[in-house]
Order: C-alpha cells, then structure tokens, then sequence
C-alpha cells in the first residue's frame, strides 16, 4: 500500500510531486542518472522505491538508464526514468527503438538551457528534442505538457496511462522552473484502470509459443506494415487523446499561444491586457503530441492573428503555422533559452502584436 | 538395442533455419547454451536480452522470450528484465564489439553491481556482420578491412582481455574464458556455462563466460584452419581458464 501523502493538500516542489505521482501511478522501477535540475526526482525514487520493495537502480549513465527502462517494459511492467535536456540527447536511440518494439516507456524530461551543456535555467528549448526527436526511423512520442505542479501531478498519472493505453513512449515535459519551485498539490488516487499486457509481455515462454521483441525487420512488407500498424495508433492518439487550455478566443483579435509554465506569465499579461479592453484570446497545448490541429484551425476561421510566445527561437510556431496552414497570420515573440520573460515584458510583446 | 548419441535440445525452435556461415562457432556456443537450458530446465522461466551483429540470431533459435537490445545495451536491458522480475533467468549473448567495445559500460557496471545475470561474449577478434573490421579484441598484427596493415600499438592500442576484467569487478561470481576448437574444449565451454547460468539461479551475482571463436568468412579461412587459429594465435594471447569462481574456494 502507497502511503506517499496521498491524502490531503500538501505544499511541495515540482520535482518531488511528479516522483510521488510516479509512485502512486504505479511505477515499478525507476532507473536513473542524476542532472540539475531534476536530480530531486531520482533522490525522491531511491527512498521509496526501496522502502516499498520496488525496483531502483542508480544507473551508470542515462544510455544504460533509458535501456533499463526498456527491458522492465518489455515484461509489461510500469518502468520510468527522468531526466534533463542535454541528457536526453543520448535517450533518442533508445526511444527509437521503443515505439518500434511498442514499449510503454516513461520519461519525464526537465528542461534546461541549452544547446550543449547551457545552464540549469528554466527553458523550453527542448519542444524540438520531444516532439520530433533525433532517434532513426519514422515515429512520434506522446508529450504532455504541465504549467503548474497540480497538473505535473495529473500529466504524470496521463503519462503512465498512455503509454501503457498506446504502447508507446510518453514524455513528461516539464521545466527547471515547475521541477523546482513549490506549490499546493492533491495527489490523490490513480485515476486510470490498469492496462493488461499478458498478451504480448516477455514472463517466459511456458505453454506458449516464445516471443520476441525486436525492431530488426529484414523483410520490405513486414516492415511497411508495422510502420503502418504503428502510425495508426498515432491517428488514434490525434482523435482521441489531444488536451489543451483555451481562454476567450471566441471574440477575440488575437490569440497568444504558449506551452508550459511559461503560459502563467503569459496569461497574467493577457489579464492586464483585458482589463484595458483588448481582446485577446489564449490557447495552451497540453498535449504536444498529439498537437491539437483541429482546434487551432476552428479557432484561426475566427480570429485575425496568432501569436505563439516560447522560451526558444521558435519551435512550436511551426507546428501552430503547419496547423492554420496559412488560415492567420502566425507571429512569434521568444527569447533565447536560458531567460525567463516577465509579465510586463510580455504585456509590452503582445499589445504590439495586436496593433 | 540403439542408443539415441545426438538430439536437437528441446529448448531450440522446432523450425530453425541454419544461418551461420559454414565453420561459423556460434552454432556450437548456442547448441551449448541450449543443452545447459535443457539440464537445468530454466526454458520456460528463460528471458535472453540479445544484442546487436551476428549474435542477435540466437532468438531465431531458441525458444525462449527475448528482446533485442540497442548496440551494447544488453546488459542495461537485461538488468532491467532482472530488477523488474528477479523470478526469471535472464541472459545476454553477445560479441565482442557489443559487449567490449561499444557496451563496456554497461557490461562492466552489470558485473560491478552484482546484478544476478549471465553473459555469454562470442570473442572473433573482429566485427563479422559488417564484413570484418577491426574491434576490441583484434590480435596486434592482425588484418582486417580497417587494419589492412595489421593492428599496430601506434594507431589502434591493445586489444582487451574481457573474461580477466569481469573477473576484477567485485560483483562477479564466475568468470571464465573457454574455446570451441576441440571436443575436450567444447566439454569445459559447457561446463563453464553451466556455472554462469547456476551462479544466477542461486542468486551469488554475475557469471560470464567468454568464448574464443571462429569467423572463417572474416578471416579467409577454411574452418579447420580457423580452429588452428584459435589454437595457435588466439589462445596465447587470450589465455582459456576460470578467472573467478566464487563457489570454489580453491581456485581463487
């Protein structure tokens, strides 16, 4: 029995909420390589996963990480590791291979500046790096995206949930900002059934026939089909699991969107905004895949511009202007990763925006 | 009366295909695996973790559960297997390049922590599915496709001696180094496969076994020179022996 503060309304910092969510949704095994600004989750796993008898190791590195992940997957059991940006980097093979082998790998990914080693800032340089990734091979990973830490808490019970539902990676992705700062959460219970695996999962070939998991696929026509097998569950996960916040756009001139934690500033700036009486809509993607297309292009019928604000130079404006596909104007305001805007500064961007 | 002296183990696929060149040692090392399997009667309970290059074919075989591992992750991925079912025997089998050079991390730190596991290492002192390039475990001297001048000290460094450094980690139950280049060999190869599979299963920590084995396609060889190679050019430089044995106290 998990008693991980489940109960009440409890004051906690990002990181140490998605890890006892983690406990809570379920997870079996944690493997783990320690970077700032996520080195609190894995702190968090090595007490308690051992304390409830589950499976912990301190891995050697995050290739070996990501690879253990893998081979707990592969016997159906709930298995994650978390990390941050730079690291991830040396995941992607691994993800890779997982949606080909349909492993329901969890990875929670707390992002900092970037590129190369960067620094431990709050950023959202890695949209890129979890939504299109840089493993081999056609693919997608499921990514949700928190902007407080209740909903941290939430997307991590979603992030289990998916990747389990779909057999696919799923990402967490949150930021150095939402993995450090601290905020009144409810865990709760874990609100999703429980996926059955027996069908597929590696326990020993006893009264079956034995099973292999492999992506090697020497043959054209096995392989065309299980890219399409595989695709298929993407065009289910896009009609039936995309989640996003949207707030006033149904007047409203101009529609700012953002993802994650920054969507705080950027919806206290649009508050300012309203009150002078500009009309502004605003629209928060929850799920990075599956992008919320359809919604975005109801929405571009009705206004006369976008404007997507990021914490990088410009990554998930590309998917908004693939969306509205030229439907409305599509403008950007970012900064360089690394460095947070205020709210006031943010006020000042979007104003101009609607002029 | 006749006496049945050869039988294909239970635990291989009643419809395997050869695929192994001809001469090739990885159709004995895994007929091995297979009859230790048998005599222990681990099948049913059996998870491999295969690895990348000629050995990944040891699912094409078996019969047993696997999973495919990314180049040198074997070990990660077996681990993982392990922690999350520590009821079920999990092994590796993998080359050189997989296990030595590319997943030396990995190898290293399975054995470092002690993971209840077994690896078997097919050492050919070259990468024979890529056509015979240079790797880990090629002899000083030696020709291959990106040694066309033989392995020389100033550019490529020294080959390594795995079977001794998985012996070194504290972690290690069982180590040995064995060939395949007669039927006395073949015996002990067994038997020391036996042993890293019966240290898993009573729980003592990592057991490996590393096999000296033939590439004739790689080495232009026919396959009884191959063996001759092995014999006279591999095994004093690879020296067969137990390294480690934790359940017997005189040998170390």
């Amino acid at each position: 029995m998990v008693e991980c503060l489940n109960k009440t309304k409890v004051l906690t910092k990002g990181n140490y909420a998605i890890a006892n969510a983690a406990v809570i949704a379920g997870c079996d095994c944690y493997f783990g390589y320690p970077i700032t600004p996520q080195s609190e989750i894995g702190e968090f796993m090595s007490g308690k996963m051992q304390e409830l008898k589950r499976a912990y190791v301190s891995a050697e590195s995050e290739l070996a990480a990501i690879n253990m992940v893998l081979g707990a997957c592969s016997t159906g059991k709930k298995a994650m590791t978390s990390s941050s940006s730079c690291a991830i980097a040396l995941m992607q093979e691994a993800l890779s291979y997982a949606t080909s082998d349909e492993l329901p790998v969890v990875l929670v990914s707390v992002m900092r500046g970037g590129p190369g080693l960067g620094n431990i800032f709050p950023s959202q340089g890695d949209y890129n790096q979890s939504t299109i990734g840089g493993g081999d091979g056609d693919y997608k990973i499921i990514v949700l995206s928190p902007s407080t830490v209740q909903e941290a808490v939430d997307l991590t019970y979603k992030t289990f949930y998916l990747a389990h539902k779909y057999r696919n990676p799923a990402i967490l992705l949150a930021d150095g900002l939402l993995g450090q700062m601290m905020e009144p959460v409810e865990f709760g219970e874990y609100p999703y059934p429980e996926v059955d695996h027996s069908d597929w999962a590696l326990l020993g070939a006893k009264n079956r026939n034995s099973r292999i998991i492999r992506s090697y696929s020497p043959q054209e026509e096995p392989q065309c089909e299980h890219i399409r097998h595989i695709f298929e569950k993407y065009r289910h996960l896009e009609e039936n699991e995309v989640m996003y916040e949207e707030i006033d756009t149904e007047d409203a001139d101009l529609v700012v969107l953002s993802f994650g934690s920054l969507s705080r500033n950027v919806k206290a700036a649009i508050k300012q905004l309203r009150e002078k009486g500009l009309k502004i809509g605003f629209f928060r993607p929850i799920t990075l895949f599956p992008f919320p297309n359809k919604r975005l292009q109801e929405i571009a019928g009705k206004t006369k511009k976008f404007l997507t604000i990021e914490v990088n130079m410009g990554q998930m404006v590309r998917d908004v202007r693939l969306a509205v596909n030229g439907k409305v104007p599509v403008e950007f305001y970012g900064k360089p990763v690394g460095s947070w805007p205020s709210v006031e500064e943010l006020a000042e961007a979007i104003e101009k925006a609607v002029i | 009366m006749a006496t049945q002296v050869f039988k294909v183990p239970d635990s291989f696929k009643k419809d395997f295909k050869y695929t192994f060149c001809p001469g090739c040692d990885h159709g004995v090392a895994i007929k091995l695996v297979a009859e230790v399997m048998d005599e222990l009667g681990i099948r049913e309970k059996t998870i491999a973790a295969t690895s990348i290059g000629c050995s990944v074919t040891i699912y094409d075989f078996l019969n047993v559960d696997a999973i495919e591992s990314p180049h040198g992750r074997a070990l990660a991925v077996a681990t993982g297997v392990k922690r999350a079912n520590p009821d079920k025997f999990v092994f590796t089998y993998s080359g050189d390049g997989d296990f030595a050079s590319i997943g030396l991390a990995e190898s290293l730190h399975a054995a470092l922590r002690g993971e209840c596991l077994s690896a078997i290492c097919i050492n050919n002192t070259t990468y024979g599915m890529t056509g015979g390039q240079l790797g880990p475990t090629t002899l000083l001297g030696q020709v291959t496709t990106t040694s066309p001048m033989g392995r020389n000290v100033e550019y490529y460094g020294y080959p390594v001696k795995i079977a001794e450094h998985v012996a070194l980690c504290d972690g290690t139950a069982f180590s040995a180094r064995v060939s395949l280049d007669t039927i006395a060999n073949i015996r002990k190869a067994k038997q020391a496969i036996k042993k890293a599979f019966e240290v898993q299963l009573q729980g003592l920590g990592f057991g490996f076994v590393e096999i000296l084995s033939t590439c004739p396609t790689n080495w232009r060889m026919s396959p009884q020179q191959a063996h001759e190679r092995v014999r006279n050019e591999m095994m004093p430089v690879f020296v067969p022996g137990v390294y480690k044995d934790i359940t017997n106290k005189e040998n170390n």
